[in-house]
């Protein structure tokens, strides 16, 4: 019936569902046993999560088509919120329309599982071809600036999250636990749960601060905490969903933590450099699209090509 | 029925797919007619997002009052602003005094419409606020019931400013006041009402566009 998603991958995202029933439940309890407590945030929080994990389940389920389409549009958000959010010039308004543009060819390249132009694309022909239209336009005050400031929004936002969708079109059969879903969902689940771990970590035992001029609420007890569960996480769940051995679902693991970590608080410099709080109002309880998707920048290149390399 | 075809299928997902709006105190957007929306004016985008902030059944109670010498200048633009955006035309340079350029206006709010007004009297410069015109103040005079509701809009003004053809996509910001209604002399009803949309613009976060 679902030709391209193997029994593990199905009983993956019934986990998935699980877990957000629980917390659901959980979240249900704690407003009836304290009713003068404000838990607005959480159970907005969760229902954004149900919505987020019902399009992306949805997306996986109905075929590879459907699941690069989804995160060629969480690409999109992603470089809209933060074309939104940095300052840019008039003068460039055609030079962010080419880089919108850019989206549906890097994830046509992952469609057509053309992996040469997948790579080259952005860090390439884009990069060179974006400061030539703005030299075209001829606006050349803060040209250093902008230049700068796209690329680095198109790499983050398309190119490192293009890797996530890519996953998808490796060659199934060197990986028949799970295939291409298989790595997505592991990608994925391990990212949001790390970012979970992480501020659970803390928030029970965090004392020191890790990185307190970026993020004063992150803490070594939180950041090792996670490092543990995601990494012990990602040693059981290994097996069923990818074609990694037991060492390497080891550096798998603490790839994802660290990765994770690096990538969320390389989005809060962003966001204090800029002087706001959320990146935006997309997911109520979470903040914005950013916020959500900041630790996957990094993880999602650094996981694929760690198990490209070993296994494809 | 055109109108809401027109709606459904290429104004709604538009606005919420390719722009994307943040929109600030929802509750204060007036369900039922007759009311005043007043916000500041950048791109032609601003009327289409502001007919998408009520229920689509509701559009037909929508009336942007809009300038009659830009919009009626040619038969296919002329059928498209009566029919599709339902306008209340509006002529910006009266020169017979004996005629009334609100009467339009104040029968629609006794109809029980909610009229849809930029008094700054065209888009500008894009992202900048112009001075307001007080045709809005007569029309509150006239009408001291009806409430008037501010609204300030960021971000259409980059998406799609005077002049140009490319959408480009950004997030918008719909900041909605609370309701003010006429006060007694034209003079403190428009700085009310210029405070308000200022006070409101100070709410948010906006990045530096130049």
């Amino acid at each position: 019936m679902l030709p391209h998603i193997t029994p593990s991958v199905l009983t993956a995202l019934g986990g998935v569902l699980g877990i957000l029933v629980v917390a659901s439940l959980i979240a249900a309890l704690l407003k009836r046993l304290h009713p003068d407590r404000n838990y607005t945030e959480l159970i907005q929080r969760i229902r954004s999560w149900w919505i987020m994990i019902g399009i992306f389940s949805g997306a996986i389920l109905l075929s590879r088509t459907a699941s690069i389409l989804f995160f060629a549009f969480v690409s999109f958000l992603a470089l809209k919120e933060y074309f939104s959010l940095i300052p840019t010039r008039r003068a460039d308004r055609r030079v962010l329309f080419w880089a919108y543009a850019a989206i549906p060819f890097q994830y046509y390249w992952v469609h057509e599982q053309w992996y040469g132009m997948f790579i080259i694309f952005i860090p390439v022909y884009l990069f060179l071809l974006l400061p030539m239209k703005m030299v075209i336009i001829g606006e050349t005050k803060d040209f250093l600036r902008a230049a700068g400031t796209l690329h680095w929004g198109i790499m983050t936002m398309v190119f490192s999250l293009s890797h996530a969708a890519f996953f998808l079109v490796l060659d199934g059969a060197r990986n028949p636990a799970g295939g291409g879903a298989g790595l997505v969902l592991y990608l994925i689940f391990l990212t949001q749960f790390n970012d979970v771990a992480q501020y659970v970590w803390g928030k029970l035992t965090g004392r020191h601060k890790i990185i307190p001029k970026v993020s004063p609420n992150k803490t070594w007890e939180g950041f090792l905490g996670g490092v543990g569960t995601t990494t012990a996480l990602a040693m059981v769940l290994a097996p069923h969903l990818t074609p990694l051995t037991v060492i390497e679902s080891l550096g798998a693991g603490l790839l994802i933590a660290l990765g994770g970590f690096i990538g969320d608080v390389t989005i809060s410099a962003l966001k204090r450099d800029i002087g706001v709080k959320d990146s935006g109002s997309l997911l109520p309880g979470h903040g914005g699209i950013l916020d959500r998707i900041d630790s996957l920048t990094y993880t999602a290149p650094l996981l694929f090509h760690f198990v490209y390399y070993l296994h494809y | 029925m055109l109108q809401q075809l027109f709606f459904v299928l290429i104004v709604r997902p538009l606005v919420l797919i390719v722009i994307g709006l943040n929109i600030r105190h929802r509750e204060r957007i007036p369900l039922k007619g007759p009311a005043i929306v007043v916000s500041n004016h950048n791109s032609h985008l601003d009327t289409l997002v502001l007919m998408t902030l009520l229920p689509w059944p509701r559009l037909r109670q929508l009336r942007p009052v809009a300038a009659k010498d830009y919009f009626l200048r040619n038969r296919v633009l002329a059928w498209f602003a009566l029919n599709i955006m339902h306008i209340i035309p509006l002529e910006r340079h009266l020169i017979d005094r004996t005629q009334d350029p609100l009467a339009a206006c104040s029968e629609a709010l006794q109809n029980g419409d909610i009229l849809i007004l930029f008094p700054e009297g065209s888009r500008g410069d894009p992202e900048q606020m112009g001075t307001l015109k007080t045709g809005i103040a007569h029309l509150a005079k006239r009408n001291p019931e009806v409430p008037v509701i501010p609204i300030f809009l960021h971000g259409l003004g980059k998406a799609l400013p005077k002049g140009e053809a490319v959408l480009v996509p950004f997030f918008c910001d719909v900041f909605i006041g609370e309701p003010i209604r006429w006060s007694a002399d034209r003079t403190s009803f428009m700085t009310t009402l210029e405070q308000e949309i200022k006070a409101l613009a100070e709410e948010g976060y906006r990045p530096a566009w130049e």
